[in-house]
C-alpha cells in the first residue's frame, strides 16, 4: 500500500516547523515516528499534502528533570520513556507496553498524544499524572492541562498551527505510587481498556487520587467519581473497591469487534482497582 | 493532490552507501525491495503488525513498511542480507538453521533482524526476554517454540 503523492519538508528546528505548518495550513501533517500517520496514510484514510517531517529535530527528543517537573521533548520515542527511571512509573509502564519493540523505537509521545487514539496507551498515564502538554506555533506557547486535552475519538484540543513540542509531568514524590495496567488486545496490543492510577499516602492516609483511562470511551479521561472514594480514605479495600466500582461512571462506552460495550464498562472496574491497588502498594 | 517532487536520499544498507532520487511517499521497505533489488526484507501484512519487513535502522529494530525512505535518509540500515559474512552464517542464521527455526521462511528474515537487534541490547536474555523481544513478529507456520530455541543458540553462539 502507497500514500497519496505530498510534499516532504524536513525542517530542523521547531521554529521552522511552526513556519512551514502556518504556511500550508490544513493542508499539512506533522510526522515524527510516523507510526499512526503513516497507516492511515497508506490505508488513505489520510491524504495530506503537505508532510513536515520533525522526526530528525535532535532538540525535541529529551527526558529533563526540572523545578517544575519533568520535560519530555515531544519527538522522544516510546523506548526511552519506557527505559526512564526518571519518569513516574505509570507513564514508563504505559510506554513500555505500547504495540511492540519495533513500534517503540519509532513511535513517539507527541505523535501519541496529538493522534489521541482511544486505545492509545499515554494519554491514560498523562490524565492520571495530571501532565502538561506545551504546544508552539509561530506566535506562542501553550500549556494544555492534559485532563481538557483529549476531547473525543481522535480530537484534541491541539490547533491546527500548533506542534506539540514537550511534555511536562510533576515528579513523583516517595509518598506517591503510581501504575498502568491494561487488557491488551493480543494482535495489536491496543488497549481493549488501559488504567493509569496515582496516589499519594500521608500518615496512612490518601491525600490525592488520579484515575486516567484510556479503550473505554471516544477518549482517555480522567474517572472523577474514584477519586472521590479514594481522597480521604485509607486505600483500604473497601474505599479501593467503590473506588473501582465507579471508574466507569457516565461513560459512552466503545462497542466494537474488539469488545462490547457491555464488556469494556466490566473491565474498567477490573483494571482500576488493579491499578490502584499496585500505585497504592508504590506510594510511601 | 500533493506535488509529486523527488528528494535526493542516500541511506547506508549493510554498510555500503547507496543514493538515489525518490518520492517522499516511498516506503523504505519498497526501497530496499524494488529500487535496491534487496529482497530479502519481506512485505507481509503491509500494516505494521506481522514484522516481515524488520530491518536494523541506526542501530534500533523497525518496520520498514512503515518509514519512508526519506526519514531514513543518512541513517545505516541493516538487511538480513547482511547477516552473513560470505559463506559463514551470521549465528542468528545458523541457530534458525540449526534448530528448525523456520518452515516457510516468510517470516524468517524480520525474526532475525528482530532477533540481532535483542541480542545487541541483551546478550543474555531469558526465554521470557526473547518472546518479549520477538512480540512484534508473527510467524504462522513453525510457531514459536523453536524460533525461541534459534535465538537461545545464537545467543550461546555470540557468547563463545
Amino acid at each position: 500500500m502507497i500514500p497519496a503523492p505530498f510534499q516532504y519538508h524536513k525542517p530542523t528546528s521547531v521554529a521552522e516547523a511552526a513556519e512551514l505548518l502556518k504556511k500550508h495550513g490544513s493542508d499539512a501533517k506533522i510526522l515524527a515516528g510516523g507510526h499512526s500517520l503513516i497507516p492511515l496514510m497508506k490505508l488513505r484514510l489520510a491524504q495530506p499534502e503537505v508532510i513536515i517531517d520533525i522526526g530528525a529535530i535532535e532538540s525535541m527528543s529529551y527526558i529533563q528533570e526540572r523545578e517544575e517537573g519533568i520535560a519530555i521533548g515531544g519527538t522522544t520515542h516510546y523506548v526511552d520513556i519506557a527505559n526512564s527511571s526518571t519518569v513516574p512509573k505509570a507513564l514508563s509502564e504505559a510506554a513500555a507496553q505500547v504495540a511492540d519493540v519495533q513500534v517503540r523505537n519509532r513511535g513517539t509521545i507527541g505523535g501519541s498524544l496529538a493522534h489521541s487514539d482511544p486505545a492509545a496507551d499515554l494519554p491514560a498515564a498523562l490524565v492520571a499524572l495530571k501532565g502538561q502538554i506545551i504546544t508552539s506555533s509561530t506566535n506562542e506557547h501553550r500549556t494544555l492541562e492534559s485532563n481538557e486535552f483529549f476531547q473525543d475519538l481522535f480530537t484534541t484540543a491541539l490547533r491546527e498551527d500548533e506542534i506539540i513540542s514537550e511534555i511536562l509531568v510533576p515528579a513523583e514524590s516517595e509518598e506517591t505510587g503510581s501504575a498502568y495496567v491494561k487488557f491488551g488486545n493480543k494482535a495489536s496490543h491496543y488497549a481493549v481498556v488501559g488504567v493509569a492510577a496515582s496516589v499519594t499516602l500521608t500518615n496512612g492516609k490518601c491525600i490525592e487520587a488520579s484515575i486516567g483511562v484510556t479503550g473505554a470511551g471516544p477518549a482517555a479521561y480522567q474517572a472523577s467519581e474514584s477519586i472521590s472514594e479514594l481522597v480521604g480514605s485509607d486505600l483500604g479495600d473497601g474505599a479501593i473497591e467503590k473506588a473501582s466500582a465507579k471508574a466507569g461512571e457516565g461513560v459512552d462506552f466503545n462497542d466494537d469487534v474488539h469488545a462490547s460495550g457491555e464488556y469494556r464498562a466490566h473491565l474498567v472496574t477490573v483494571f482500576a482497582e488493579r491499578a490502584i491497588r499496585l500505585a497504592a502498594s508504590r506510594a510511601s | 493532490m500533493g506535488q509529486s517532487v523527488t528528494v535526493p536520499i542516500t541511506i547506508s544498507v549493510n554498510g555500503k552507501q547507496h543514493s538515489a532520487e525518490v518520492e517522499p511517499r516511498l516506503l523504505l521497505a519498497q526501497f530496499l525491495r524494488e529500487t535496491l533489488s534487496m529482497t530479502g526484507t519481506h512485505i507481509g501484512c503491509d500494516t505494521t503488525s506481522c514484522g516481515a519487513c524488520t530491518v536494523i535502522i541506526d542501530g534500533s529494530s523497525a518496520k520498514s513498511c512503515t518509514v519512508l525512505a526519506v526519514q531514513a535518509n543518512g541513517a545505516e540500515v541493516t538487511t538480513v542480507e547482511g547477516l552473513a559474512d560470505g559463506d559463514t552464517l551470521h549465528p542468528i542464521q545458523e541457530g534458525f538453521w540449526e534448530k528448525h527455526g523456520l518452515q516457510c521462511g516468510f517470516c524468517t528474515p524480520g525474526m532475525m533482524m528482530s532477533a540481532v537487534a535483542l541480542l545487541n541490547d541483551n546478550p543474555e536474555p531469558s526465554e521470557e526476554e526473547i518472546r518479549h523481544g520477538l512480540a512484534g513478529n508473527v510467524c504462522r507456520c513453525t510457531g514459536y517454540h523453536n524460533i525461541v530455541l534459534a535465538v537461545q543458540y545464537a545467543a550461546d553462539k555470540m557468547k563463545s
